[in-house]
């Protein structure tokens, strides 16, 4: 198996947690992993863009070629747009609807919308909001990570396993929490995917 | 016993330090570096073993300290982003001269396409102007399996060397196998040539033939290094020579093999032989390197070339910025467009709506009350020139501050405020943070001392070094004793709370400050945010994420 991933946000909002999350499932399924991060100023508020790779062969590049990535996880949406060149043809965007708007020049979200529909395959909620409804508010990126879980060969399981032993330290809570959005997520997307 | 681990290339090559023996790892913080440092400090064995970890003042500091440590036997490691070797340029360069005696490196990170910086220096020019072999590893495996190999290097040369990461290794994850125990460390032994040590002329003359000897006997030492390697290919129409991480771009691109015949350069100095014998069998030669074009100048001279060759300078790779995937493929395509293995459907086309969107200060971080309050104070004097500095504040050149006019090297704001007002700016002003005072500006401070020049000098105090996430600052609770130490008068020195609610306070502090003709100093305090909130989550209740 082979999925090359894309995942984006904004500086804050939590997405190496993602990363780091579904880079220890596939450890533990003895996968070979290739992960990229910026850190350093764009933390501060601005685009924060990782490339993961997760490959039952050896990977040789850190970063992913335009034209060859099989999903865009995102935690906002024009963030997602942002990355659309490196999208196979038939890769999925998976994203969440709601915009961090920490700039005067943010596109209209109505033009946003309409841009990520036409952008072929999508599965598209608010991952904030599914969060809040679960009395879970700050899982919003555990919820991005169940929704983008049907397309990447790795089995649930293993992921809340990692999910469990990632927030461990933090009581059972938030475990609990974490898991319950991962879930629901995963199966909106799955109902919203067809699958 | 190997174990697979999940880690940073800054991490691999942190733990296999530990792993080889390392005794003292010093540093200062800097973006793409900082994590090999961090990886120490949390490692149980470093803790075990009393592993030095401690962050120092500057590179200059931290280079010396680890000499010190290589002078008296053990393997000693010292950190820095890539500027952060002209900070410590002096003590570098030096240290070709006097070597090491227990196993020294110098990690750097280099930042192509200046993610978190000012240029995109590449230190392999550092390491040939030094006399310094350079290791660049491409991937994770090797940034762990060159700290050994490094140290056994440096001990056999004794000379330092330097481990030189980019950006797209220090920070990216990969699998990594690993040992899982430390060797030894050394004990402690001094030099056996106990002159080299002592840089005076007389002996600084008798080291510089046998440093250059060391360094031809180096030459060699790349031509059978098992970082080095030549590939065989079936087509000699093109040649490649790739370093670095840029290997990796290339496997990516043929992963049924490379067709043209390659040399794969991970140690310096340059493997001229390996060279000579691939350009012999080839008709053209492409460079690919991660940086500048710095194997690709040594192969070109001024005049003709035996063979084409191909690369940064004549534009068949990009110039500047970061190598990807993409740009080797378009390099290789320029070079032999009837190469139906690259080519590929046009990727989508970038979305048109999308926006940039650039950092900016945290909400609640002290910088912002000091650029607020600043630019409400120098409202009044068209002609005010705001000289900034390295770190989170520099982020007051943007949009809703616009109020930085300069911004060069870690403590040139005091520096290049007391030149122009020499030359007649009136109101120069100085925004620095405290851990880049500590870093570079104490000096600077006491020039202005000593001519009690007259400018501004606002320290702007969060307690921590910031930018790189928040690591210890060397003159934290200590800023107001340096000043005064300096030799500050008491009076011209003031400290404020950078609060919203002292916003009017501190337009008139400033305002009566850069009346002051002379010298005086404003240290804004405000702890950063981040680091209220990891200390906050440490003591108060537990946080979701």
């Amino acid at each position: 198996m082979k999925t090359d991933i894309i995942l984006a946000g904004v500086g804050g909002q939590g997405i190496l947690s993602v990363a780091t999350i579904l880079g220890a499932a596939a450890l533990k399924e003895g996968l070979y992993i290739k992960q990229s991060e910026v850190h350093g100023m764009s933390q501060r508020g601005g685009e924060v863009q990782s490339n993961l790779r997760i490959s039952s062969e050896k990977i040789s590049s850190d970063l992913i070629p335009t034209g060859a990535a099989d999903l865009i996880v995102s935690l906002e949406p024009m963030e997602a747009l942002r990355y659309l060149k490196y999208l196979k043809p038939d890769g999925w965007v998976i994203t969440s609807t709601a915009p961090f708007v920490n700039i005067d020049n943010y596109p209209d979200e109505a033009l946003v919308m309409r841009h990520l529909e036409d952008s072929g395959n999508v599965v598209a909620f608010d991952m904030d909001e599914l969060a809040r409804q679960l009395a879970a508010p700050r899982s919003g990126n555990m919820a991005l990570l169940g929704a983008a879980s049907p397309f990447i060969d790795i089995s649930p399981d293993k992921i809340e396993r990692a999910i469990s032993s990632v927030f461990s330290s933090k009581g059972e809570k938030i475990v609990a929490d974490n898991i319950k959005a991962f879930r629901t997520a995963r199966e909106k997307s799955l109902q919203i995917a067809g699958m | 016993m190997k174990i697979k681990k999940l880690l940073l290339g800054d991490e691999a090559l942190a733990l296999g330090a530990v792993n080889a023996g390392l005794s003292g790892a010093y540093g200062y913080p800097g973006t793409p570096s900082t994590e090999i440092m961090e990886y120490i400090q949390a490692n149980a064995v470093a803790k075990e073993r009393g592993i030095h970890s401690h962050w120092s003042a500057n590179e200059k500091t931290a280079y010396e300290e680890a000499l010190g440590m290589s002078y008296a036997g053990k393997r000693s490691m010292v950190t820095m982003k890539h500027v952060g070797l002209n900070a410590c340029a002096d003590a570098f360069v030096n240290s070709g001269m006097t070597g090491a005696n227990g196993g020294m490196l110098v990690a750097v990170a280099d930042d192509p396409s200046m993610h978190s910086s000012q240029n995109e220096q590449d230190s392999r020019f550092y390491g040939d102007f030094a006399f310094v072999p350079v290791l660049e590893p491409a991937d994770q495996q090797e940034a762990y399996e060159m700290a050994e190999y490094g140290f056994r290097l440096s001990e056999k040369s004794a000379l330092p060397v330097i481990i030189r990461l980019v950006t797209r290794l220090s920070h990216s994850r990969a699998t990594v196998e690993v040992d899982d125990a430390a060797a030894p460390q050394n004990e402690l032994h001094f030099p056996s040539d106990g002159k080299r040590w002592v840089l005076m002329p007389v002996n600084s003359k008798r080291r510089y033939p046998e440093l250059i000897k060391i360094y031809e006997q180096l030459e060699l030492e790349s031509e059978s290094s098992p970082f080095n390697e030549y590939i065989p290919g079936s087509d000699h129409s093109l040649g490649i020579v790739v370093s670095g991480i840029a290997y990796n771009y290339l496997k990516e691109l043929f992963p049924k093999g490379i067709p043209f015949p390659t040399v794969r350069i991970s140690q310096y100095p340059v493997p001229k032989g390996m060279l000579r014998n691939l350009s012999e069998q080839c008709d053209a030669l492409l460079v690919i390197e991660e940086g500048q074009p710095f194997i690709e100048k040594a192969l070109r001279g001024v005049l003709d070339n035996m063979v084409p060759i191909h690369g940064k300078l004549d534009g068949t790779l990009v110039r500047t910025g970061e190598l990807n995937p993409d740009h080797v493929r378009d390099a290789l395509l320029i070079l032999k467009p009837g190469l139906d293995e690259l080519k590929k459907e046009e990727p989508r086309a970038q979305s048109e709506i999308t926006v940039p969107r650039p950092p900016s200060l945290c909400k609640g971080c002290g910088h912002r009350d000091v650029f607020g309050a600043l630019n409400d104070a120098l409202a009044q004097y068209p002609d005010a020139r705001i000289f900034g500095d390295i770190g989170c504040y520099t982020l007051g050149y943007l949009a809703p501050f616009n109020a930085i006019h300069t911004v060069l090297d870690m403590g040139a704001s005091i520096t290049m405020a007391k030149g122009a007002s020499e030359a007649g700016v009136h109101p120069a002003v100085a925004v620095i943070g405290d851990s880049t005072f500590t870093h570079s500006g104490l000096a600077g401070l006491l020039d202005a001392v000593n001519e009690d020049s007259n400018i501004l000098v606002i320290i702007s105090d969060n307690l921590t070094t910031g930018m790189t996430g928040g690591q210890d600052s060397q003159g934290t609770g200590k800023i107001e004793e340096i000043c005064l130490g300096l030799g500050v008068s008491a009076e011209c020195l003031h400290t404020i709370d950078s609060l919203p609610k002292n916003h009017d306070n501190m337009v008139s502090l400033f305002k009566s400050a850069i009346e002051h003709k002379g010298l005086s100093v404003v240290v804004s305090r405000r702890e950063c945010i981040q680091t209220v909130r990891r200390h906050g989550a440490h003591r108060g209740p537990k946080a979701t994420d």
